[in-house]
């Protein structure tokens, strides 16, 4: 029993650490796409802050560095979408996948020119990465029973920016739901003309929506880079910033519907690698490529079945003026 | 812009080498697999043969990194096109592509690694008997591992990754029948090579199962393999390439899979016109594959280890010892 125990908390550790780069970027996606932003660059984003915190920490020795770094980079590559598509009303879907392009690329030609290793950055030796921190009590609770083994396993251990990924979310629901900024946020998505008559501007606001997930993408490639992973290697987030838009819609562009289906996604994914090898009685060893798929498969058919109509905030991708 | 200033220097390095009367100059290329050529292991082992070349003879080699699946035949007909008269490529999966330019140009010549199944009478090919040299690194991880459980972590699933998973299998048990081998493989396409997410995460899961030394035939994937290792205050073991000084104290050993030897014989034979066609295949008697025993794992080691795999080494070169290989019947025994 406690052994059965303690793997689930295993397993539940693992979905913490893949999910967390899915809640940071779903809640940049749901900040964007609140104000009216398609968010299609996030996987750009995360790729570019997952490149721009290895390579800083490489050069400087400092993960504090790196994650500045990383949210820096990402925050620019925001920048120049808002630009493309809030500045010059540019289609916000293409401008989205052309960041993506020039993220995969530039990432690659940039490590070669500054690292001569194909586009990698030099492995990082753990001292340069995040440190799992433990957390208070993770010592005395040890010996409790079942609390004990969730706190020291599954809630402590854990590196910042799994923290901060965590805390994020009830930031942004309060950000976007009882702050002024966020009604206006929101009414900048459903009817920016409305925003626009009372005299506000919808261009700020967009931006700032883009800035705020400029920095959480930045956050959560440098955990990617420097903190779950040891440097980074060609093209390193592997459609992460797509799952995460998939967790926004599913989640319906709620913040805690939102965190759910990244942890579904988390839970899905750190199953694979546990069930790898695992004998099953009749059947024998399950087949990797099954094992693989599940996630996906399971995505499908919870997006296909359990979901209902999607709600998008009525003006998203659409420029201020133009109704239709 | 990379591709523009390949093609710039290739140009200027054409018009240098194109003296007249000589159409027909010794020019090698190589193409690398994905996974890249700095991958610290399988691209990275053909790259030290390659340094070893240039450095020796001081003939310039083309090189070209494939990104994508689709690269593959269009580069190589590109450095032929571009005069290229020896082509190396690396890697199972360059086979059909190869085959098909070696076809179209009997007059060049072309070698591939990991491939036996072709024939051409301008192409040779190299295949190393892995399961071998896994078996050695099997008996290393099993006298080492505390806890009776030791891990193998394979890049993708391929019938030659099967090679090394089972020959190391045999070696756990021919040297202690009572460990238990966690097994698991990071995926079924060519980014599996390149997936330090997953690889970390597999690391983790059979560390967490209580394997404490963990085998990877997993190309660039495997540096997180090692990471994790470090991290965990556990055993690795690296592959192809020695990685040994990669993270001294957490690296028991390496499989060395010597292709940088079968790249530097193919540069030297070609460029002294005695290139053969054929495969040749290279195990422990050949020199193809072994144990990597350096400085950075000495302390590692210990002496009742080293007696263990030497003698495991004898047997297998003598043949009292007949390791399974996996790709003759695809299956494993036990």
């Amino acid at each position: 029993m406690a052994e059965t125990w303690i793997d689930l908390l295993r397993l539940l550790d693992g979905a913490l650490r893949l999910a967390t780069p899915l809640i940071l970027c779903a809640m940049a996606g749901l900040v964007s796409e609140r104000s009216g932003v398609i968010n299609i660059a996030l996987e750009g984003k995360l790729l570019t802050g997952a490149f721009a915190a290895a390579a800083a920490v490489t050069l400087t020795g400092s993960v504090a560095v790196g994650l500045a770094a990383a949210v820096c980079a990402a925050t620019m590559l925001s920048m120049v979408h808002g630009f493309a598509c809030i500045t010059h009303r540019g289609e916000q879907i293409i401008s989205g996948v052309a960041i993506n392009i020039v993220a995969a690329g530039l990432t690659v030609v940039a490590g070669n020119a500054l690292f001569r290793q194909g586009g990698h950055t030099p492995p990082l030796a753990p001292d340069d990465r995040f440190p799992a921190l433990t957390l208070p009590f993770a010592e005395t609770l040890a010996a409790v029973p079942v609390l004990g083994p969730f706190w020291g396993e599954l809630v402590s251990g854990h590196t910042l920016p799994v923290y901060l990924a965590l805390a994020s979310v009830p930031v942004i629901w309060w950000l976007v739901y009882r702050s002024r900024f966020g009604l206006r946020l929101r009414a900048a998505g459903e009817l920016p003309e409305a925003v626009e008559s009372a005299g506000v501007s919808v261009t700020v606001l967009r931006y700032r929506g883009l800035l705020i997930a400029g920095v959480l993408c930045g956050i959560a490639g440098a955990y990617l880079s420097t903190g779950h992973g040891g440097g980074f290697v060609r093209e390193m987030s592997a459609g992460k910033g797509f799952l995460a838009l998939a967790a926004l819609i599913f989640g319906r562009w709620k913040p805690w519907p939102v965190l759910f289906a990244c942890l579904l996604f988390g839970v899905l994914d750190a199953a694979a690698p546990r069930l790898h090898g695992l004998e099953v009685p009749l059947l024998g060893p399950v087949p990797v490529a099954l094992v693989s798929v599940l996630p996906y498969g399971l995505t499908v058919i919870l997006l296909a079945g359990f979901f209902g109509r999607a709600e998008a905030p009525g003006a998203l991708g659409r420029p201020p003026g133009r109704t239709g | 812009m990379r591709q523009l200033i390949r093609r710039v220097v290739l140009g200027l390095v054409l018009a240098v080498l194109a003296s007249p009367g000589m159409a027909l100059e010794f020019k090698p290329a190589v193409v690398y697999d994905v996974g890249t050529k700095f991958d610290k292991s399988f691209n990275e082992g053909v790259w030290n043969g390659v340094k070893k070349f240039i450095d020796e003879t001081g003939i310039a080699v083309t090189e070209f990194q494939i990104t994508n699946e689709a690269q593959r035949e269009q580069a190589m007909r590109r450095l032929v096109q571009r005069g290229a008269t020896l082509v190396i490529a690396v890697g199972f999966s360059q086979a059909d592509a190869i085959d098909a330019v070696a076809a179209d140009h009997p007059d060049r010549q072309f070698a591939i690694i990991d491939v036996f199944w072709l024939d051409r009478p301008n192409l040779r090919q190299y295949a190393f008997k892995e399961h071998e040299g896994s078996y050695l690194v099997g008996v290393a991880a099993a006298l080492a591992s505390k806890t009776g459980t030791v891990g193998f972590i394979g890049g993708m699933d391929i019938p030659l990754i099967r090679k090394f998973q089972c020959g190391y299998v045999q070696g756990v048990h021919a040297a202690r029948g009572d460990v238990t081998v966690l097994q698991a493989m990071i995926g079924t396409t060519p980014s599996a090579w390149n997936d330090p997410t997953r690889a970390t995460e597999l690391a983790r899961s059979q560390f967490d199962r209580d394997a404490d030394v963990i085998y990877h035939a997993a190309g660039a994937s495997g540096t997180a393999v090692i990471q994790t290792a470090v991290e965990a205050g556990r055993l690795a073991i690296g592959v192809d390439s020695n990685q040994n000084g990669m993270a001294p104290g957490s690296v028991l050993t390496s499989m060395l899979k010597r292709v940088d030897v079968a790249t530097y014989r193919t540069l030297v034979d070609a460029m002294n016109g005695r290139f053969t066609a054929g495969v040749n295949v290279l195990g422990l008697a050949e020199g193809g594959v072994d144990w990597a025993l350096d400085e950075h794992n000495a302390p590692l080691v210990s002496e009742e280890m080293r007696t263990s795999i030497e003698k495991a080494r004898d047997d297998i070169i003598s043949g009292a010892t007949l390791v399974h290989d996996y790709t003759t019947d695809s299956a494993c025994p036990g």
